[in-house]
């Protein structure tokens, strides 16, 4: 078991981390997984654990224990991440706060505490996750596009910081996908939306599978710092 | 208070254990012989901020399995005070033991 490399995904109680989780398993991978609850289900080589991602205690205690138990992590999946659609007149900043604590907040923390327990390998693949939301400007999104352009800088410059220990850090850009994220979006604004990409079809989690896939491989060791957005969206 | 001294000792021990490991990566090297009083960072210290960092999350990481309880060792605060918790291995042995107390 030890020699399975080792990926930690957030949010994988449902949607595209549930996928991950379940799709890392079975490509031979142990899995280490978080979210604020338990998860309905139950896989060999998969260990949860119910943390809010903010919460830097409890962060950190996951990582003392990841670190004592395995002693190495070797790729980090931050899809953790909430939306909201709102005009800017009626977004109470409550969710402003929120959804940048989540966001920007917890995946910053997850890098910061990955990279330590990475660079005593000196090899580790973070993929953090941004959004066609931000170079579309879709409105109504101001708050989640916006943590998610915050996304790529820290991506940027943490790809930067980080390349020394051997840790590369990239991006992964979706478009919408049939998830819980996007159920409250009216189905005129997805229409819209998905005739402003070059293929204009909803994403699927294979989709994103495929490009983590590419970033994590040991072969990729010279890609880092890029955001790659689906849908031919630019 | 026999308790706390121990506590400390085995604190001082790490940062020592952690200090003889990033030495072998610096050309100019932290004077562990002289334990408590080794300078690390600051005006008489020889560490530069990455050596700096990188000491700091090895006694973090060594600190946390030993206490299992979670410190964070890089402050930015602490890092520009003049008493900093970062100029000798004492100070910063006597910074974990404040911050394992707390």
């Amino acid at each position: 078991m030890e020699n399975l490399p080792l990926v930690m995904i957030t949010g994988t109680r449902k949607g595209i981390g549930k996928y991950l989780a379940h799709y890392y398993v079975e490509k031979g991978f142990q899995v280490i997984g978080c979210s604020r609850s338990s998860v309905d289900y139950e896989l060999a080589n998969y260990q949860h654990f119910c943390l809010d991602v903010i919460n830097e205690f409890a962060v950190k205690k996951m990582f003392i224990d990841v670190r004592r138990t395995h002693g190495r992590l070797d790729v980090l999946i931050n899809n953790a991440g909430i939306a909201s659609m709102n005009h800017v007149l009626s977004t109470p900043m409550n969710t402003v706060r929120k959804i940048f604590d989540t966001n920007v907040a917890g995946t910053f923390l997850f890098c910061r505490e990955a990279a330590k327990l990475m660079q005593i390998k000196q090899y580790g693949r973070i993929v953090n996750f941004s959004t066609v939301a931000t170079p579309l400007k879709l409105e109504g999104e101001a708050v989640y596009a916006a943590s998610k352009a915050a996304i790529i800088t820290l991506t940027e410059i943490l790809a930067r910081e980080l390349a020394p220990l051997g840790i590369t850090v990239n991006a992964v850009g979706p478009t919408p996908v049939e998830t819980d994220l996007i159920r409250s979006v009216p189905q005129e604004k997805i229409d819209n939306l998905l005739s402003r990409q070059a293929i204009s079809r909803l994403g699927k989690f294979e989709d994103i599978a495929n490009v983590i896939d590419f970033f994590i491989q040991e072969k990729s060791e010279f890609v880092t710092g890029q955001n790659i957005y689906l849908g031919g969206v630019s | 208070m026999e308790k706390v001294v121990l506590m400390h000792e085995k604190i001082v021990d790490i940062i020592v254990g952690e200090s003889k490991e990033v030495n072998k990566k610096l050309k100019n090297k932290i004077s562990v012989e002289l334990r408590e009083a080794a300078p690390l960072f600051g005006e008489n210290g020889i560490l530069d901020s990455i050596a700096l960092v990188t000491l700091l999350v090895a006694v973090e990481q060594s600190v946390e399995d030993e206490f299992d309880f979670p410190v964070i060792l890089a402050d930015e605060k602490a890092m520009s005070q003049k008493n900093s918790p970062y100029q000798s291995i004492g100070a910063l042995a006597q910074y974990v033991g404040s911050l394992l107390k707390e």
